[in-house]
């Protein structure tokens, strides 16, 4: 580890110190981050087994990963597979998290522009943001049917907040500095808001887009739990119910990776948007 | 201070034109100019008072005075960005009443957009006005060129010093040309010896640009250094308390700084700022002169 162990090494007549070594120096988090995993992944197997826990409450990492391999291998419309499920939650998500944060956020911009709007509304938005809208997703599914409405109508309502409520802040944190400059050339309230207020408000509309992200596939969960015929979330309900422990997490783990992937292409998004603002320089490093 | 604030004094510059016919020449005048505040309480903050003053083409006039003084007030009043309470202010012969094209704004913070790079900031003023976007470019990196930045363009501004991100938007504010550069302590964030610099690279832009410059310092020495005229303001409210002349031929070195002439200036206007008001005068210059 240390500079002297090097070059006693060095001296010893080894070429350089090895790969291994500097990626231990530098970037320890590359080596020691995936070990973590194996240990933990180790002990809960084996900890399992040797407490003979019976695999429907907590089923060994080993059968998590068949359960996972057999629902894969089932056939793409198999109503038995994974893909089918999957395909239907990932379709909900998509078009709940675009309709509802996208009105959220021309809402907000709207809202923002005009001071009146913005005095008049604040109240109710902060009131209905702190509502647990989840909680209405039983009367949705009553209303839209067991079908894809429900769903993306739940994920709607649970994206649309962030988004109205981050871009509003955004709006309002616009440097006052850059709208003088902005004042002094004369420039109307189109240029400024295209050239100024709508790019200095993205760092947060990206905060506001990661969060119903999150909050989109909890709602496609959901509302599938309520009811539904198809979804990763009537998988799980069924799986549960054949006390199926193991199913139940190799799904779980289908929706982190949906999650994952949602998350991931925001940030390809954002990178590219927002390579400007300090936080996106430092999500880059991370 | 009444004597000066009314009276013109009459000295021919280098760099200014001759005196003859100098009512026509005056681009810049201010009469009676008054600012009134009102805060959200209430209350009333006298800002300006009886503020006149003239200024000729191509001139350079730098404003002291101490803190809260009503500076940048004054110079917002002129950008059009504020409106004034009473009196008046007359730009190039027409009344200033909103923000116009003629004159170019620099802030003591350089307030460059930091999504767009060096160039296309110093392009904003003229994206904003409609310009023909082709001269223009030719033009900004003309104004790159003369402030030594002419390598950065397509630098991003967070990848320049803070020195190097003033003299971007010296760019910005003269590239649609106007004939009137206003700039409200521009360098008061930099550090000493940049500031030096920057004050020397100034006045040789000020001298190849050929405009007319009001700036604002809170920096004896600075308003010495780079003004034909410097304007000294009392504090609240601030009102002009003497005109002093500067007659100093350019280009002015910076080794002037050490001779006897700019030491009497600026020791002349230390004792203005400090001899009124006495020690309810907070003068935030002292820590630098």
């Amino acid at each position: 580890m240390s500079a002297i162990a090097d070059q006693v090494a060095l001296a010893a007549g080894e070429q350089q110190p090895g790969r291994f070594r500097i990626l231990m120096r530098t970037r320890p988090e590359i080596v020691l981050a995936p070990a973590l995993l194996v240990v933990i992944l180790a002990s809960w197997e084996y900890g399992v087994r040797w407490l003979a826990v019976p695999s429907y409450i907590l089923p060994p990492p080993s059968s998590i990963l068949i359960a996972l391999w057999r629902g894969l291998n089932e056939g793409l419309f198999s109503r038995g597979g994974y893909w089918l499920h999957a395909g239907v939650t990932l379709w909900e998500v998509l078009i709940g998290f675009f309709i509802g944060s996208g009105v959220g956020l021309l809402l907000g911009t709207i809202i923002s522009q005009f001071r009146i709007l913005e005095a008049t509304l604040r109240v109710y938005i902060v009131a209905i943001q702190s509502l647990p809208k989840i909680a209405l997703a039983p009367i949705i599914v009553l209303w839209f049917g067991f079908g894809l409405t429900s769903k993306v109508v739940i994920i709607c309502l649970l994206t649309f907040f962030p988004l109205l409520v981050t871009s509003m802040a955004g709006f309002k944190a616009v440097d006052v500095e850059r709208l003088e400059l902005m004042r002094s050339l004369g420039a109307n309230s189109w240029q400024i808001f295209w050239k100024v207020r709508l790019p200095s408000a993205l760092p947060y509309i990206f905060a506001g887009l990661d969060m119903a992200a999150v909050f989109a596939v909890v709602g496609a969960v959901v509302g599938e739990f309520v009811g539904a015929q198809r979804g990763l979330g009537t998988l799980i309900l069924s799986m549960n119910s054949q006390m199926d422990t193991a199913g139940t997490f190799s799904v779980f783990i289908i929706l982190a990776l949906v999650g994952v992937v949602l998350h991931k292409g925001l940030r390809l998004v954002e990178r590219r948007l927002l390579f400007w603002s300090g936080d996106g320089v430092r999500m880059i490093g991370s | 201070m009444d004597v000066a604030a009314g009276g013109r004094p009459t000295l021919d510059h280098p760099s200014a034109p001759t005196g003859a016919e100098r009512a026509s020449d005056d681009i810049i005048e201010i009469s009676h100019l008054e600012k009134i505040f009102t805060t959200v309480r209430g209350e009333r903050i006298h800002a300006l008072h009886d503020i006149s003053l003239s200024v000729r083409e191509r001139e350079f006039v730098t404003i002291v005075g101490p803190s809260g003084c009503g500076k940048s007030t004054l110079l917002k009043i002129l950008a059009g960005l504020l409106p004034a309470t009473a009196g008046s202010v007359r730009l190039a012969g027409t009344k200033v009443d909103r923000p116009r094209k003629d004159i170019g704004i620099v802030f003591q913070n350089p307030v460059l957009l930091p999504w767009r790079t060096v160039l296309d900031n110093v392009m904003l003023p003229a994206e904003v006005q409609f310009l023909p976007r082709a001269a223009m470019l030719a033009r900004s990196r003309e104004l790159l060129k003369m402030v030594g930045l002419e390598e950065f363009e397509d630098k991003y501004p967070m990848e320049l010093s803070g020195g190097m991100q003033q003299r971007a938007s010296i760019s910005r504010a003269l590239v649609h040309d106007p004939n009137i550069l206003l700039m409200d302590e521009p360098f008061g964030a930099l550090d000493a010896m940049t500031r030096e610099q920057m004050n020397l690279d100034l006045q040789r832009i000020w001298l190849e640009a050929g405009k007319t410059v009001i700036l604002i310092t809170h920096s004896i020495p600075e308003a010495v250094f780079l003004g034909d005229r410097v304007v000294v303001m009392t504090p609240r409210p601030g009102r002009v308390l003497r005109l002093v002349d500067v007659a100093i031929p350019r280009p002015r070195p910076i080794d002037l700084m050490g001779e006897p002439l700019f030491g009497r200036l600026t020791g002349e206007i230390r004792r203005l700022l400090y001899g009124r008001g006495g020690h309810d005068l907070y003068l935030s210059a002292g820590g630098i002169a």
